[in-house]
């Protein structure tokens, strides 16, 4: 097993170093003087020079490449054009936000995902199965941003029960103590004596959740249902059976153990997407988090921002994927016994 | 065989098929056997001719749908297991009737530790604490001479030989309160054929020793010669001969018991009979078969009458049947 | 029963696989829906002048946020009062053209690339495998953003950052199917008769391995669909007023409150085009991939 996830971390160098490369490139080859797209049309040569400067854009592209990618190795960003500050902090303020609805997000699609593939796989071919697999191919043909809007529309506007959007009801005056606002919630009520801050956040994350969380969970369902049906008809099940455990047994324990295996892979890269589909869903609820920051730095042409983002959420991508790697080892003792 | 011990099994006139979206298959027509107590009967027949899911229609394990029992019965002391629910049925599965499946490479449930596995024969069936299941599997292991049974409890499938993981997969039907039925649906067919001996060794062994009867599959003759008390030949889905394992060697009356002896190597005895197109003509289409004998368009002895109705039983002794028209002329050959 | 001598047996025609395929799919429900959902909004996009009531762009101010079904308006119109049926009639011909144009692009790169890579073998292929693998490892959202962040934002930008974002998919699928192809029989024969690299290439091996492309290629003209309008949607694809869907609904969105069909319209339009895409592509795949059929 150490083998195969050396081997991993092996790939993961060249991958980081590709993505820095290309978000070096989207700078470097973008066409007309980026230092001028940036500041905008009212700038001044000096200011201009100042940042070319800054920026390094006045040396020769080796260079400026190299001085790049030194940089982004001691984790220097550089700092954003937009707020002057440094890009590596706004991440770091923002990331807790974009982590919390993803996580969220992510638990209700597997949790709910895995339920109902199991199920339209043991129920295959009556109308449960139809209902929940046309249910799924239609969650995966949904715009997220557009499935957003509507739940906005119906659940906050036509029926006032959910907020349009942000993370807590801003009346409260809330000053974030680990900036995961159900924890906050939680510490507010342990220590203040009123839930209505967990409360607050729970209302705030509700819409953003279902919205980013409908798209994994129909793929999640997809998956679990074929891989499912898949073990179902494996010998190992007949034993199980023949041996007399029981059928929920057989299903919850035996099966599904080992339909875990795709889906676990599934489950990692549907993650790692969220974070990037994480653009659309945090523009849509104002959700102050990573994604809406790529988005405004993106009409802002904040391009180091840009890159910061992409580069951090590329990274985390990565990451995820490795530790889906490693727990995939985990789970599959032909691969964690080599 | 001296007194004729009680009937635990009797199938009566049996028909399973399966609705496919190619057509039904009828995979077992009209099936009828008796295993009596402690006896090893053998179901024979090339592949696909129905040996399997007449197995697995006795404890209900044939996928239904698109399975389904269109006549017939399963009496198992002194119950119809063909009308249990199926809660009723997983409390016979593993205590009162067990199964050796054909391929020890995927029958065994690789994420999990083979000793988990039989553990959990054992507290799903008696109370058990996870520390006497364990003790338990340890003592069957001994039991069917797995070396080092304490580490290889540990072992996850694919850390064992076949032949080791065959041992297994018996321990695992050796794992119910009280012996009663096993079946082994071809248990060596997979493995090599010092490790089958052995196998098979073992299950005579246990056999005598727990008093069980088994229900052996196979389509290998020599299997046959070695475990069987009686022998049911199948083809394409039905019943073509039974009798005692003597008489099915010594005087075979149908032309597919003929064939399948012929292919066995060693056996000298049926060299010179006619050659039958059993070698070379392949099992009809079980959608699409007939009213006929299904052996009609492979058989040396066919008549018109075998296209147009399958024979019935001839009873040719105490313990020896044929459904053939023409079996008289066999004797000839 | 009629004895076959006597008779004049027709002569059984092998079906082609084409013939084969068409046999099955049209067995298959859920893949002949999606046929009929994409041939509505292939004719939709091809007839937009014809069939739609007004001129798309035409802004009528004084008939702005026109709710469905009055006055001659039947999907209603926008906040500039531009007929909302008319701009998603356009807007079928701008997804249609952004799905297949990007898809063309993904396998015109992918084929070229899957196939000389699984042929040549070797460290050529190990190479194009590991880049491939870091393609694949960065989550083609960003990339694609990043692309179109190099080429500026516009429709044709957008086209091209989704197809090239999907090479790497696409050669992945052809290169495994080439590998499983190339020893064959059919293809040593050609071999041995002389066929040329390219020849063998493309016109040998590739025309056999088009099954797994074919599904990879419906289900990625749904996906295109869904990205481009995510672009749009971030001002990163189609400009105003261009009646691109994605961008019709970014548009519309301070306007949820009192016009519910500006924004609801344009999705269903995006969600009703990308499961026809979907529904045939899963179609094809049960029969077009033999593990899957049952
Ligand atoms: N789940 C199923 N669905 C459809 N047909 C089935 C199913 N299971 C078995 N059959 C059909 O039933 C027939 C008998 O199969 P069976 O498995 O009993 O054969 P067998 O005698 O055990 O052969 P083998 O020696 O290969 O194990 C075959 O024609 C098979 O195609
Ligand atoms: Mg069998």
């Amino acid at each position: 097993m150490i083998k195969h996830i050396l081997k991993r971390l092996a790939l993961l160098i060249p991958t980081l170093f590709g993505v820095i490369t290309l978000v070096f490139l989207m700078i470097a080859l973008a066409p007309g003087d980026p230092a001028r797209i940036m500041l905008g049309e009212r700038a001044n040569a000096e200011q201009i020079a100042q940042l070319r400067a800054e920026l390094g854009l006045d040396k020769p592209l080796i260079q400026q490449y190299g001085l790049y990618l030194s940089r982004v190795v001691r984790l220097d960003l550089g700092k954003s054009i937009a707020t002057g500050q440094q890009i590596a902090r706004e991440i770091a303020d923002r990331f807790p936000a974009t982590i919390e609805l993803a996580w969220y997000a992510m638990i209700f699609a597997t949790v709910v995902g895995m339920f109902l593939g199991v199920t339209s796989a043991i129920r295959r071919n009556t109308w449960v199965d139809y209902t929940t697999m046309g249910g799924a191919l239609v969650g995966v043909s949904m715009p997220v941003f557009w499935l957003g809007l509507v739940l906005i529309m119906v659940f906050s506007v036509w029926l006032n029960l959910l907020p349009t959007g942000g993370r807590m009801n801003i009346r409260y005056y809330f000053t974030p103590i680990t900036n995961f606002y159900v924890i906050d919630g939680i510490l507010l009520w342990i220590r203040e004596g009123t839930p209505k801050y967990l409360w607050s956040a729970i209302q705030h994350l509700l819409l953003p959740t279902i919205a980013l969380g409908t798209i994994p969970l129909a793929i999640i369902a997809r998956t679990t249902r074929s891989s499912m049906l898949e073990v179902l008809q494996q010998d190992y099940i007949k034993t199980a059976r023949s041996a007399g455990i029981r059928e929920k047994r057989v299903i919850y324990r035996y099966a599904l153990k080992n339909a875990l295996l795709p889906v676990i892979t599934v489950i990692g890269l549907q993650f790692g997407l969220l974070l990037s589909g994480a653009i659309l869903t945090e523009t849509v609820f104002s959700w102050p988090g990573i994604g809406r920051w790529i988005y405004i730095s993106i009409g802002a042409r904040d391009y180091p921002a840009v890159q910061g983002g992409i580069i951090f959420i590329s990274t985390f991508f990565v990451l995820i994927n490795l530790a889906v790697d490693i727990l995939y080892s985990v789970v599959n003792p032909k691969i964690r016994l080599q | 065989m001296a007194e004729k011990k009680e009937i635990l099994l009797s199938i009566q006139n049996l028909s399973f098929s399966f609705d496919t979206q190619r057509g039904v298959v009828n995979a077992v027509r009209d099936i009828s056997l008796d295993i009596r107590k402690g006896e090893t009967l053998t179901l024979v027949g090339e592949s696909g001719c129905g040996k399997s899911v007449t197995a697995h229609a006795i404890n209900q394990l044939n996928p239904m749908p698109p399975g389904k029992v269109d006549h017939g019965k399963i009496m198992f002391r002194g119950t119809d297991l063909l009308t249990l629910k199926r809660h009723e049925i997983e409390k016979l599965r593993g205590t009162q009737i067990s199964m050796i499946f054909q391929e020890p490479m995927t029958a065994l449930n690789p994420v999990f530790t083979v000793g988990a596995q039989i553990a959990d024969v054992f507290m799903t069936h008696q109370h058990m604490t996870k520390q006497e299941a364990m003790e338990r599997t340890i003592d069957l292991f001994k039991l069917v001479k797995i070396p080092a049974p304490e580490r290889r409890v540990n072992s996850y499938p694919h850390q064992l030989s076949g032949g080791m993981r065959q041992r297994a997969m018996i321990a695992m039907a050796l794992a119910s309160p009280e012996p009663g039925l096993m079946i082994a649906d071809e248990p060596t067919t997979a493995l090599d054929v010092t490790i089958q001996a052995q196998i098979l060794d073992l299950l005579n062994d246990l056999k005598h020793k727990i008093e069980m009867s088994i229900l052996l599959i196979t389509h290998d003759m020599g299997v046959v010669a070695e475990m069987a008390d009686r022998v049911v030949v199948m083809y394409a889905g039905r019943k073509v001969e039974e009798a005692d394992v003597f008489s099915i060697f010594e005087t075979p009356r149908h032309p597919y018991t003929l064939g399948l002896l012929n292919s066995l190597p060693s056996n000298t005895k049926y060299k010179n009979a006619r050659r039958l197109e059993a070698i070379t003509g392949t099992v009809p289409d079980m959608r699409t078969i007939g009213a006929g004998c299904p052996f009609e368009n492979r058989c040396a002895y066919a008549s018109e009458k075998c296209g147009q109705e399958f024979p019935t039983e001839t009873v040719l002794g105490e313990s020896h049947s044929v459904w053939c028209h023409n079996y008289h002329m066999v004797k000839e050959g | 029963m009629k004895s076959s001598e006597t008779m004049d047996i027709p002569r059984i025609k092998e079906p082609t696989p084409l013939q084969e395929t068409w046999y099955h799919l049209k067995k298959n429900k859920g893949a002949m829906t999606g046929l009929g959902i994409i041939t509505m909004f292939v004719l939709m996009a091809i007839f937009a002048p014809i069939v739609s009531p007004r001129d798309p762009l035409a802004q009528q101010i004084s008939e702005r946020l026109t709710p469905m079904f009055t006055n001659g308006y039947i999907f209603g119109s926008d906040d500039l009062g531009r007929d909302m049926l008319s701009r998603l009639i356009y807007g079928a011909r701008i997804s249609m053209t952004i799905g297949v144009v990007s898809v063309g692009i993904s396998l015109f790169f992918g084929i070229i690339i899957g196939v000389t890579s699984a042929y040549y073998g070797g460290t050529f292929d190990k190479i194009v495998m590991r880049l491939i693998d870091i393609m694949l490892a960065f989550p083609y959202i960003l990339l694609t953003i990043v692309i179109v962040s190099l080429l500026g934002p516009s429709l044709t930008n957008a086209m091209v950052a989704i197809g090239i974002s999907q090479v790497p998919r696409y050669a992945r699928v052809v290169r495994a199917s080439v590998l499983a192809e190339k020893e064959s029989d059919y293809v040593l024969a050609e071999k041995a008769l002389g066929a040329g690299n390219f020849e063998l290439m493309f016109l040998t091996i590739l025309p056999n391995c088009l099954s797994p492309t074919i599904v990879q290629a419906t289900l990625g003209v749904g996906e295109a669909i869904l990205n481009s309008a995510g672009l749009s949607f971030l001002g990163l694809g189609a400009q105003p007023p261009t009646p691109e869907w994605g961008l019709m609904i970014a548009s519309s969105k301070q306007f949820i409150t009192n016009a519910w069909w500006i924004v609801t319209l344009p999705g269903l339009a995006i969600l009703l085009a990308v499961l026809g895409f979907n529904l045939f592509g899963d179609g094809l795949r049960d029969i077009l991939d033999p593990k899957m059929r049952n």
